[in-house]
């Protein structure tokens, strides 16, 4: 893709009508007010105030455990999920300067899922609570460390994103292969479901192992910026402004590894966060990759958050998984990209 | 900053893209790298700016080897233009040439009144304050390559090296390009920039460089460029003149293969 390819897709950017510390206030906000929001919400009547004050007073009331046990985790999830899913995927779309670039483009996510369904296969799901979310952590880290070897040996961004498709397509088999072989069709039928995406039945144990994971990811991801700005003006300019290209590489895959792959090891795989949300904030940080990165974060988990409350208020049974809504959004989105590209060209 | 390269060679597998050249770069100089396609011009800007290491050979900096110095260092010292001009997403033109201040940024913190007063003075120097608002998107090729030398420029480093900013713009912006690097070199930078335009070099450069086929054929003032050194480099019969007392030179026809001693077309660049 050329440059100006990109900047078609990517809309001319208006001239920061709202400033970058008041977007990202805003986005923070917003982000609180859903996940609290995301708490209240649920198929059954549940007292907020009682819920609250029984948890707080000890009291192991059916409130206390309904908010705790299943509306917490759910929410804050949806938070840290989309969160993971929004900076990742504005810091692939810095790193290969490609606005189509999403958290799955070096194959972290493909290779998370993969780790998570070996563990449905072999049935250890129901055998220790956090297997299937240190699966898909295993699953990630793999992935990363097959990167950072070809990396260490000064690969370039080609290389990164063929090793890419290459992990992706190789834990789509294995994946494909587990369904083939699965001892029995709930099994298959279990590791569907899971594959879909959702924030639905996950405990706060889980919120709190992969937690830790995730704000590491963050933090290098956003160290990042700086660099990612510099890539603006190509490979050779980034490096003539003080930036080691291999360092940014290792640094990236080590922190979508740390929070997409976790992000992927609870919720399943959820698609097009990454891709729609930078896409869209874009032109409110004057197309800068740096600035872009934190309040994608933001917006990815108003994004996830939001469509996580739709599928509670839709009135289907049962209920849509989350990566089918995103999925639902984010493909027609992708078409209108497609339409401009082509009309603009 | 001085700059000396000592008996620099760059293989890419089995060609030999540099053969020990050797060059000394100095403060408030305009050299003007010239040479045929493939010659190697662009290789030895990159190892010179340390985008890409050299097989054999070293370049020291103000007598240092790069190890000693370190890359953000030499990154405040050393500036790169590099060819073709891209911006990949549509930037506003005042934060294309902030980027040349991220050399002298610490992680994390904005920026100081120092980068500002930078970012102003480059704006300035080569003509965009008007272009400010604008995003990279909306630019003639001509106003980009202006913004791209203005972003080199805010980095205000001892050292410029500019890779073909004059390719594919009218003679009016060429000529703006020039002279705004010779005025980079009288304020007492060390310019580097790779030209294609005879015309152009001998006319603003204080030194030329002749690279063909990874030698250096001539290193020297614009009048040792001979009439049998382009023929040797190009190829080509050149026309001389005279235009309110300083001399040009002008390509003018190309030579049968038989006087031709350096005919590198087909390598890489």
């Amino acid at each position: 893709m050329t440059a100006s390819q990109i900047q078609k897709l990517s809309q001319a950017a208006p001239a920061d009508a709202v400033g970058y510390g008041p977007l990202v206030a805003g986005l923070a906000l917003a982000a609180l007010a859903l996940t609290i929001l995301s708490t209240v919400i649920g198929y059954a009547p549940l007292d907020i105030g009682r819920a609250l004050s029984d948890f707080l007073h000890g009291v192991r009331s059916l409130p206390a455990l309904v908010l705790i046990e299943l509306r917490l985790p759910r929410a804050l999830l949806g938070c840290f999920v989309g969160f993971s899913l929004g900076i990742t995927g504005a810091a692939m779309q810095g790193l290969l300067r490609n606005p189509l670039a999403e958290p799955g483009v070096i194959g972290i996510s493909g290779a998370a899922a993969l780790g998570a369904v070996i563990v449905f296969y072999y049935g250890l799901a129901g055998v220790l609570a956090l297997a299937l979310p240190l699966g898909g952590i295993v699953g990630a880290m793999l992935a990363a460390v097959l990167l950072y070897g070809l990396v260490g040996r000064g690969a370039g961004t080609m290389t990164l994103i063929l090793a890419g498709v290459a992990i992706n397509a190789f834990a789509g088999a294995m994946t494909s292969l587990a369904l083939n072989l699965a001892p029995n069709p709930y099994a298959a039928l279990e590791i569907v479901f899971w594959l879909m995406g959702s924030l639905v039945d996950r405990s706060l144990p889980q919120v709190w192992l992969v937690l830790p994971l995730m704000a590491v990811g963050w933090a290098l991801l956003l160290s990042s910026g700086a660099a990612l700005d510099g890539l603006t003006l190509g490979e050779d300019s980034a490096q003539s402004l003080g930036f080691d290209l291999s360092t940014l590489r290792l640094k990236l895959i080590a922190g979508s590894a740390l929070a997409v792959g976790s992000a992927v090891a609870v919720t399943g795989a959820i698609g097009f966060v990454g891709l729609v949300v930078p896409h869209v904030l874009r032109p409110f940080v004057g197309a800068r990759p740096g600035r872009l990165m934190l309040v994608s974060g933001f917006g990815g988990a108003v994004l996830l958050l939001a469509a996580d409350i739709g599928v509670r208020l839709l009135p289907i049974h049962p209920e849509l998984n989350l990566g089918v809504v995103t999925a639902l959004i984010g493909a027609p989105f992708l078409f209108s990209l497609i339409y401009r590209l082509r009309t603009e060209a | 900053m001085q700059i000396r390269a000592e008996k620099l060679t760059v293989r890419f597998g089995a060609a030999t893209i540099l053969d020990r050249v050797g060059l000394d770069l100095r403060p408030g100089e305009v050299v003007g790298l010239i040479g045929p396609n493939g010659a190697g011009k662009t290789t030895l800007l990159r190892v010179l700016a340390d985008l890409v290491s050299a097989s054999a050979g070293e370049v020291r900096y103000d007598g240092k080897p790069r190890g000693e110095l370190g890359r953000a260092a030499l990154a405040r010292r050393l500036s790169f233009l590099a060819q073709g001009g891209e911006v990949y997403w549509p930037l506003r033109v005042d934060h294309i040439v902030a980027l040349g201040r991220l050399p002298h940024r610490q992680p994390f913190a904005g920026m100081n009144a120092n980068d500002h007063a930078a970012i102003e003075r480059a704006m300035i120097a080569a003509d965009i304050k008007h272009l400010r608002h604008r995003t990279s998107a909306t630019l003639s090729g001509g106003e980009r390559m202006r913004v791209l030398l203005a972003r080199a420029l805010a980095v205000e480093s001892e050292m410029l090296l500019a890779d073909e900013p004059v390719a594919a713009l009218d003679p009016l912006h060429q000529l703006r390009i020039m002279e705004l690097l010779q005025s980079t070199g009288r304020k007492g930078a060390g310019v580097v920039v790779v030209l294609h335009d005879l015309t152009l070099a001998t006319r603003f450069c204080d030194r030329i460089v002749l690279l063909a086929g990874g030698r250096i054929l001539l290193d020297g003032a614009p009048s040792e460029l001979t009439d049998d050194l382009i023929a040797d480099a190009y190829g080509v019969a050149a026309f001389r003149g005279e235009h309110a007392g300083q001399p040009f030179v002008l390509p003018w026809a190309p030579l049968g293969p038989k006087l031709r001693r350096n005919d590198n077309r087909g390598e890489p660049n």
